[in-house]
């Protein structure tokens, strides 16, 4: 039984937890402040890397935000007990994710004070334009999603909600992946195998950040998880993470195959410095192989190893991001095949790019505002997963 | 009637006074800012009839020579500095042919492509292409999202990383937005040729009209091989190039 004291203790440490969610989300206000004044100059962007650190933090939440509704869909679509009891709290994830993805991405803009116009005039060729219809509408989904679930009376359109919510994720991945398969002319990109790597990599990424949660919200309320269910949770984990492992290999065994992506593919995996390195030690190893270790160990099946494997999967989820997004632009444009070529714009050299603190600020201000929704709304919401005594289904 | 009613008639035939005294300036000004009607000698509207382009002549092009991209600079108001995060619309690129060894130099800029991915992708359509040919951005609707320049094949597009200064009334451009060769798009209005094009004393760049069969552009065309660049990628360009 807490003690008083143990509980005063404890709210005051969830107040300091929230307020220090707050100062990283102004801090991260802050560098858009600065970045409107002084315009992307006091970034690390250029006109070569055009997309830098604030886009692999909102990528990531985006992914994520997608993919921890897997959690959700497993209950709703395919009726399994254990993950229906904790869709609630992945559809809350989602939306935090969501949200702070995409406050990243749109406070990088250019003119993020024109966001109106961007929804006002529509492209319907523009893959961009098509993801801000999927991010709304993903939102105004998993909102009635969480209402179905959350008020009794609205119960029996749960599943009907819970399909379209499965379909709709679906089609939105597909959409993040698509912004990158559409660029026919970088080697990086122009690939039709980037939107189902992405869902699968949204499956690990989403269910990694969702054990993260769900085991620091089952400490904080000083409960524990039935082993039976964790077993199984990082089990699901670890066949996500060989997914991924797969998806990634296939899409560089591909690139080698076609004599002309030779090139690209020995600056990314072997001599391109930090990308290479980025690759095999932050993705390959730390962000895959050793979280596969500690899963499928046996005698690893504590509470400490999930949630160690998990945060190492969203490590390397970053790894794999950056060299992704920053390898793949700093890779120079081939415009003339043939030919060896330089100029006073870059042509033919490996682009540089040094991040700012005033990116990393924006980055984590998305990843805080994620944080601020989540810790809120668990407090004033039951969002607990409420299980049944363990029947294996 | 009661005098509530006629009250109420009264409130609103008075709100919808103010409102249409409130409007009615708005209403001219837009009329205003349309702009002015076509006059015989003043600047034409942009026409289907014409595709603007240019054939670069690559044995002309001396390496180390410069004069175009100077001359673009002081027409456009750029710095003309080449830090990663300065604005190049135009730019001289070196080139060696792997097998060959032939040393070959050309300016590069904006291809004004028939189908321009930069339009493509622009989720706000700030990036468009007018009747004519030319690929412009409109710095009203770019919201500095840079996807153009990840879909532009030929890096021919910059990002105004810093806050202006002085800029040429003739060439709009805004921190936080893309930008790009605009073709001299108000010099060609005015029946002049681009600023690249007139300044290079080799004769490089010649400018003119691709859709008119007795053009001198469409008649050299047909009489020395030129080729368009990434030309695999179908976008057919207005750009062509000679001794690629």
């Amino acid at each position: 039984m807490p003690t008083l004291s143990s509980l005063r203790f404890k709210n005051r440490l969830y107040y300091v937890l929230l307020a220090a969610g707050g100062l990283v989300a102004l801090a991260g206000l802050y560098a858009v402040h600065l970045m409107e004044h002084h315009g992307h100059i006091i970034t690390g962007m250029n006109n070569q890397i055009v997309w830098g650190v604030p886009h692999v933090f909102a990528i990531f939440l985006i992914v994520a935000a997608s993919g921890v509704l897997n959690v959700a869909s497993i209950g709703s679509v395919f009726g399994k007990a254990i993950y229906k009891a904790r869709a609630p709290l992945a559809s809350l994830l989602s939306i935090a994710m969501l949200a702070g993805g995409l406050s990243v991405l749109m406070l990088d803009l250019g003119r993020p004070d024109r966001i109106i116009v961007a929804a006002t005039n529509y492209n319907p060729t523009s893959m961009f334009a098509w993801n801000i219809v999927l991010y709304s509408g993903m939102f105004s989904l998993v909102f009635v999603y969480l209402w179905t679930m959350m008020e009794q009376r609205m119960n029996r359109w749960t599943k009907p909600v819970g399909f379209a919510v499965f379909a709709w994720r679906f089609i939105l991945t597909t959409g993040t992946g698509l912004i990158f398969a559409f660029l026919t002319a970088r080697q990086a990109y122009g690939s039709a195998l980037l939107p189902p790597m992405f869902i699968v990599l949204s499956f690990a990424w989403g269910l990694a950040v969702f054990h993260v949660v769900q085991t620091v919200i089952y400490a904080w309320n000083e409960k524990t998880l039935d082993p039976a269910i964790l077993q199984r949770k990082k089990n699901l984990l670890g066949v996500f993470v060989i997914g991924s492992l797969y998806m990634v290999a296939t899409y560089h065994l591909t690139n080698l195959y076609f004599a002309h992506q030779a090139g690209f593919e020995r600056f990314i995996l072997l001599e391109g410095g930090v990308y290479p390195r980025l690759f095999w030690w932050g993705y390959v190893l730390f962000g895959s192989l050793l979280p596969l270790l500690l899963i499928f160990s046996p005698g690893l099946e504590k509470t400490k190893y999930v949630m160690a494997a998990s945060l190492l999967v969203i490590l390397g989820s970053f790894a794999l991001l950056y060299v992704f997004i920053i390898g793949g632009q700093a890779y120079p444009l081939n415009i003339f095949p043939g030919y060896q070529v330089s100029s006073s714009f870059g042509d033919g050299q490996i682009a540089t790019y040094h991040p700012s603190l005033y990116e990393f600020l924006l980055g984590f201000g998305g990843l805080a505002i994620a944080f601020i929704i989540t810790t809120v709304s668990v407090r004033v919401l039951n969002f607990m997963p409420q299980d049944k005594p363990y029947i294996s289904d | 009637m009661n005098d509530i009613d006629i009250q109420r008639r009264s409130f609103l035939k008075t709100s919808l006074g103010a409102a249409a005294v409130a409007i009615a300036p708005g209403m001219l000004l837009i009329d205003v800012a349309h702009g002015k009607p076509q006059t015989v000698n003043g600047p034409k509207s942009a026409n289907s009839k014409v595709r603007w382009g240019m054939l670069i002549n690559t044995t002309q092009c001396k390496s180390g020579c410069n004069d175009c991209v100077t001359a673009c600079n002081r027409e456009n108001g750029l710095s003309g500095d080449t830090k990663p995060t300065d604005s190049q619309w135009i730019r001289k690129i070196e080139l060696k042919d792997d097998s060959s060894g032939r040393d070959l130099s050309l300016p590069m800029m904006c291809q004004h492509c028939e189908y321009p991915p930069c339009v493509d992708v622009c989720p706000t359509t700030a990036s468009f292409k007018r009747a004519d040919g030319i690929v412009l951005v409109d710095k009203h609707r770019c919201i500095g999202c840079r996807y153009c320049m990840m879909a532009c094949p030929y890096k021919a597009r910059s990002f105004v990383h810093e806050p202006l200064h002085d800029q040429k009334p003739d060439v709009p451009r805004g921190k936080g937005t893309v930008e790009a060769c605009t073709l001299c798009v108000h010099r060609v209005d005015q029946g002049l040729k681009p600023a690249c094009s007139e300044a290079c004393l080799n004769k490089a760049i010649l400018f003119g009209d691709l859709n008119d069969p007795e053009s001198e552009i469409s008649r050299k065309i047909r009489s020395v091989a030129s080729v368009q660049v990434r030309a695999d990628l179908r976008l057919n360009p207005g750009i062509r190039y000679q001794g690629l």
